[in-house]
């Protein structure tokens, strides 16, 4: 059995939202539960979608050149025939199946082993950047081909020409929030990671270390101790800022705002302040 | 079980000022602050300090700010000592590195870019001192130094960025110019410059660990909250003790997707995804225009990169713009 020494007294009945005690069972390591069935329907049968329409394509064995394609612009916000985007537009059905359940789940999980919500909670903010991008944007925009391709080189790709199609996404000031918060979120892990691994691992003959001095090594350093409990919420807090302004700055970017994104800071220049007095 | 609180603290607790475990091999002692503000209080600990200073830290504040006078000084020099105009201009103002005709002359007149050379020297000095000051503060404390060797690799990115590149490429006016506005254009437009970076594979690569690191943070950050009721956010603790905290973390993750990291081993992953962000983007910095100049015409020629026969009819590549590239 695929069980941990202390995982046995663990492995008790209950939590679940749907079914009872009917999927309330685990498969090697995995716990199952109702949208364990349903994630796994969504995920199997999207695979088998991609698989088929890649066959139809002429990438060959080049997985980097595997793509599933959204339907034309033409087709709108209607059903495009399989060869033409529709296989996309079931894949992305299948896709938001899969993630739903996969939340679901989590939160069965959490509650059968009495613990809180902040796993799920956190994954359904990716889940909401992914919605942007394939859903909530082409509804606004009114048609399914703005959504980006499902391949390994097509979404670079995809990512590259919408960027540049604003002339500079990088000026866009929901990006750059989102990127603020990527790089400092990376920062806050290599602190937070580091002064763990410091306090246990502190090398040979010495004792290992605790909270009090992991406060103190920060004290030390930067004036500030978070604590132990202060960094993980902070980690959180600007992990999920960075998926949901991630998420914003698409949504705005089209439905809200058709130029290119050096433009809108013009609102700065053509402020009473800045008229004739700054130059660039 | 009492209360927990996810987004901000709801009790807050006073206790003595911690004056600090006692410090080894350390010249000075620390000043004790004995602080506490109430809105750090909100989400962290509220007590603020107590700080160590030693000669280190003093003497990178001391050289961090010269650079920073000397950066502050040209920008309100360029618009002609106006206090107005520098305030209203300040997003827009700019030092930049010396012209490509003097190379990497080091003795450039201060104000065709030597005070870019001079304000360069100060901020890579204070940032160095800093690290000392982040080795000898964990050595002081009986602790392994990892934390510095997360912080080395952030500065090797920014030491590619205005420091070896340049020298590779033989020209200051390769670096990144001092300013708010102006370090943003830098980077939008190098970009383009070498042909999209985003066919840089060790772009990519950054890119991957920076929304790794994210995505590792959300998801352990999120496990120590939700099992901090068992007491978990005491990660030493339960390394070295395993409690029912970590064994319940462990299993969510076995659970849910037939995997789990230790409460040790998760920091390991953390630190290497945040070490190879800066680490990987370093060596796509040191790679653009000293071996590739246009990372498009790669990607193009790499079989990566899409052509665009509509826009670019039978776009040829010229032989240059890859010479001598990494095969």
């Amino acid at each position: 059995m695929a069980m941990l020494s202390f995982e046995r007294k663990y492995r008790v009945r209950g939590g679940t939202l749907i079914g009872g005690d009917l999927f309330d069972f685990w498969v090697g390591p995995f716990y199952v539960g109702f949208f364990g069935v349903t994630a796994v329907f969504c995920a199997l049968l999207g695979s088998l979608l991609i698989f088929y329409d890649v066959s139809q394509s002429n990438a060959g064995m080049n997985v980097f050149a595997w793509s599933v394609n959204p339907p034309s612009i033409e087709y709108g916000l209607g059903l495009a025939p399989l060869d033409q985007g529709g296989t996309w537009q079931l894949v992305t059905i299948l896709a938001c199946g899969a993630f739903f359940s996969w939340v679901l789940r989590e939160i069965e999980i959490c509650r059968k082993l009495g613990i809180g919500w902040h796993v799920p909670i956190a994954y359904s903010f990716a889940v909401l950047a992914y919605v942007s991008l394939v859903v909530i944007r082409p509804l606004l925009l009114g048609a399914w081909g703005h959504g980006f391709p499902y391949g390994i080189m097509s979404h670079l790709d995809w990512v590259s020409n919408v960027g540049y199609q604003f002339l500079h996404f990088h000026y866009n000031p929901a990006h750059m929030l989102a990127v603020t918060f990527f790089f400092t979120t990376t920062m806050f892990l290599g602190l937070h990671a580091g002064v763990i691994l410091g306090a246990v691992n502190p090398g040979k003959g010495e004792t290992v270390k605790y909270g009090e001095h992991e406060n103190a090594y920060f004290r030390d350093f930067i004036c500030y101790s978070i604590g132990p409990y202060g960094i993980h919420r902070l980690g959180l807090f600007f992990a999920l800022n960075a998926g949901f302004w991630s998420a914003v700055c698409i949504i705005i970017s089209g439905p809200f705002w058709d130029k290119g994104w050096p433009y809108f800071f013009d609102f700065y220049l053509k402020t009473p302040a800045a008229i004739g007095n700054v130059a660039y | 079980m009492g209360t927990y609180s996810s987004i901000y603290n709801r009790i807050q607790i006073r206790g003595p000022f911690d004056p600090g475990v006692p410090l080894r091999n350390s010249s000075d002692t620390r000043i004790q602050t004995k602080t506490f503000s109430y809105w750090l209080g909100k989400i962290g600990d509220p007590q603020v300090g107590p700080l160590y200073l030693g000669w280190s830290g003093a003497a990178s504040l001391a050289f961090g700010f010269i650079a920073i006078e000397i950066i502050g000084l040209n920008m309100w020099a360029s618009v002609n000592w106006d206090p107005y105009a520098f305030i209203r201009n300040l997003a827009f103002l700019s030092l930049d590195p010396p012209p490509a005709e003097y190379g990497l002359n080091p003795l450039v007149p201060l104000g065709d870019g030597g005070w870019w050379i001079l304000a360069g020297f100060f901020l890579t000095t204070s940032i160095i001192l800093w690290w000392v000051r982040s080795y000898t503060r964990a050595r002081a404390l009986g602790m392994g130094t990892h934390t510095s060797w997360a912080f080395a690799s952030a500065i090797f990115l920014y030491l590619s960025l205005g420091l070896f590149r340049p020298i590779l490429m033989g020209s200051w006016s390769e670096a990144v110019p001092f300013g708010i506005i102006t370090h943003l254009n830098w980077t939008a437009s190098v970009s383009v410059l070498y042909g999209n970076w985003y066919y840089n594979p060790f772009h990519m690569l950054s890119i991957v660990f920076l929304y790794g690191s994210t995505m590792l943070f959300a998801m352990h950050g999120a496990t120590i909250l939700a099992v901090s009721r068992f007491g978990g956010e005491r990660e030493a603790e339960e390394i070295v003790d395993r409690g029912t905290a970590a064994e319940r973390g462990a299993l969510f993750w076995r659970w849910t997707m037939g995997f789990n990291a230790t409460f040790e081993s998760i920091h390991r992953w953390a630190w290497w995804f945040a070490v190879l962000t800066t680490f990987t983007g370093a060596i796509g910095v040191l790679l653009t225009g000293t071996v590739v100049d246009n990372w498009y015409l790669w990607g193009v020629k790499h079989g990566i990169a899409p052509e665009y026969p509509s826009v670019y009819p039978a776009y040829p590549i010229p032989d240059e713009a890859v010479r001598s590239m990494v095969q």
